[in-house]
């Protein structure tokens, strides 16, 4: 660029205005994430949903399923298990596995 | 099938209109009540509209991590989607919360000559920036429709959106750094994080030759503006004709492998069936998978929805749009009488073969029911299957529609 004739603020302000402008993104970008709701019914055995669910990911991940068999949710509690660290006490497992089973399917069993 | 929106749509549509023309009456003591959910129609379809920062209100899934559908109505209103209006995936709890753009580096290691550390301005400035408008869909999107109903997230048909996307090719990038002899894959990594130590990081892997092609992207715009931070911001990967699941957010980290990247989020987690169509019979597991990839044809009815009506012999334009995995739509077939027969719909603007082509097709309809259906063909002679093919992840669905409306 011929910026020889200009003074050296005027070549700023000129290559400023002609350079991307990073200025506009200069501010850190923040997100302020709205409030979670908890949308578990209120069933025998929500107490160990909330304890073991909660942990990694919201509610919503359970109670927006379509109605699933005990073997399904059999399978996505293995999953958490053992891909994804979930650590669950071995005598919770049978009735958090029928909270999910019971929760998901609005006739009884 | 029942209505695909509840009657909460219209006053919801009032609201998309008012916010578009950004005059929204002033607050008063009695409000009109905008929507406030959306019933997506497969059960346990009812969703919360929720505003996210940056976001109109959208259908809400999940909310840790956040997970947002596009309302489908959006899809009648112009090609491109707006960013307020995109949707939403995360699949690890921790997404971060502020992102300084001035001390925000990109990564480049593994198999290169020489690891690079690059500022978002030096992408900006030190890189030719290229524009493509393309496709982002979700390998799930339409899951809530599969029958017998698979687990995951139950989405309608909204988690699609079309941007044009503004960044730097990838490719670009790989040769400032150098590749070393043997680089086989490059591995995409994020600002995500789990919220336990054991849950695997969302890593996705590009074959090496896919990654040097002209297309993949590194984007820093949206639709002409920085990306919204629900949808990457600073910087994300934009595969066009691939999946979403390869589109990573927060795009921080590139490594060059040399070797077959096998993390879970590449197996065993978004593949499919090794078969075509990708389909297995409904409620069996497939015998060999590979990992998702392109996008399939799919085309959709926008200007109306189940259950409208239109008037008796008046002129109407059905309107709607088609989109593949890159090839490009070649034709776009309406049938007005449940596919007995088909006509061939008007083809839109080419916005190039990664982006929503749309259709049009005006009619003048007798009194009745019109059972309307929208079958697309790409460039490659790949269409659209009349009865829905199922794979137990509800990945990849492209049925051709149905949209039944009266006709008064």
């Amino acid at each position: 660029m011929k910026s020889a004739l200009l003074s050296p603020v005027l070549a700023c302000l000129a290559l400023s205005l002609l350079l991307p402008h990073p200025p506009l993104l200069a501010a850190p970008r923040k997100l302020e994430l709205p409030p979670e709701p908890i949308t578990f019914p209120d069933l025998p055995g929500v107490q160990l949903a909330k304890a073991h669910c909660l942990s990694c990911h919201s509610s919503e991940y359970i109670t927006t399923q379509p109605p699933l068999p005990k073997k399904a949710w059999t399978a996505s509690l293995e999953k958490m298990r053992l891909k994804y660290g979930a650590t669950l006490p071995e005598d919770a497992l049978e009735p958090l596995l029928d909270y999910l089973t019971r929760a998901s399917n609005p006739e009884p069993r | 099938m029942s209505h695909p929106l509840s009657p909460n749509r219209r006053s919801f549509l009032q609201k998309l209109g008012l916010l578009a023309l950004g005059s929204l009456p002033p607050a008063s003591p009695t409000p009109s009540r905008a929507a406030d959910s959306l019933s997506l129609p497969f059960q346990n379809g009812e969703r919360p509209l929720v505003a996210y920062p940056g976001k109109r209100p959208l259908l809400r899934l999940t909310s840790r991590p956040p997970q947002l559908e596009t309302p489908f109505a959006v899809f009648n209103e112009g090609l491109l989607t707006p960013n307020d209006a995109f949707f939403v995936r995360y699949h690890l709890s921790h997404l971060p919360l502020e992102i300084d753009p001035d001390t925000f580096r990109l990564q480049i290691k593994g198999l290169v000559h020489t690891p690079l550390s690059l500022s978002l301005h030096e992408l900006q400035t030190r890189f030719e920036p290229v524009e493509i408008i393309a496709v982002n869909q979700c390998s799930g999107n339409s899951r809530g429709f599969f029958e017998p109903r698979v687990p995951g997230g139950q989405l309608g048909n909204g988690a699609m959106g079309n941007a044009r996307w503004k960044g730097v090719r990838l490719r670009e990038v790989l040769q400032k750094a150098g590749l070393q002899e043997g680089a086989r894959q490059v591995l995409l990594d994020g600002l995500d994080r789990a919220a336990h130590e054991k849950t695997p990081d969302f890593i996705k892997a590009l074959e090496i030759d896919h990654a040097l092609g002209d297309e993949v992207l590194l984007a820093y715009e949206m639709n002409g503006e920085p990306l919204p931070m629900l949808n990457g911001f600073p910087l994300r990967a934009v595969v066009p004709g691939f999946y979403g699941t390869y589109w990573v957010k927060h795009l921080h980290e590139i490594t060059v492998l040399g070797e077959a990247f096998n993390g879970f989020w590449m197996n065993p987690a978004y593949r499919i069936p090794n078969t075509p169509g990708a389909c297995v019979p409904p409620g069996t597991t497939p015998k060999s998978t590979l990992p998702i990839g392109r996008l399939n044809v799919r085309s959709f009815l926008t200007s109306l929805v189940e259950g409208d009506s239109l008037p008796a012999n008046r002129p109407a334009l059905l309107r709607g749009i088609a989109f593949d995995g890159g090839a490009g739509i070649q034709q776009v077939l309406v049938s007005l009488d449940g596919g007995r027969s088909w006509t061939d719909a008007l083809l839109g603007k080419d916005l190039g073969n990664y982006s929503f082509r749309e259709w049009t097709l005006a009619i003048t309809p007798t009194p009745g029911t019109l059972e309307i259906k929208v079958k697309a063909t790409n460039r490659l002679g790949d269409s659209q299957p009349l009865s829905p093919l199922w794979n137990p992840a509800g990945y990849m669905r492209n049925v051709v529609e149905t949209t039944k409306v009266r006709v008064l």
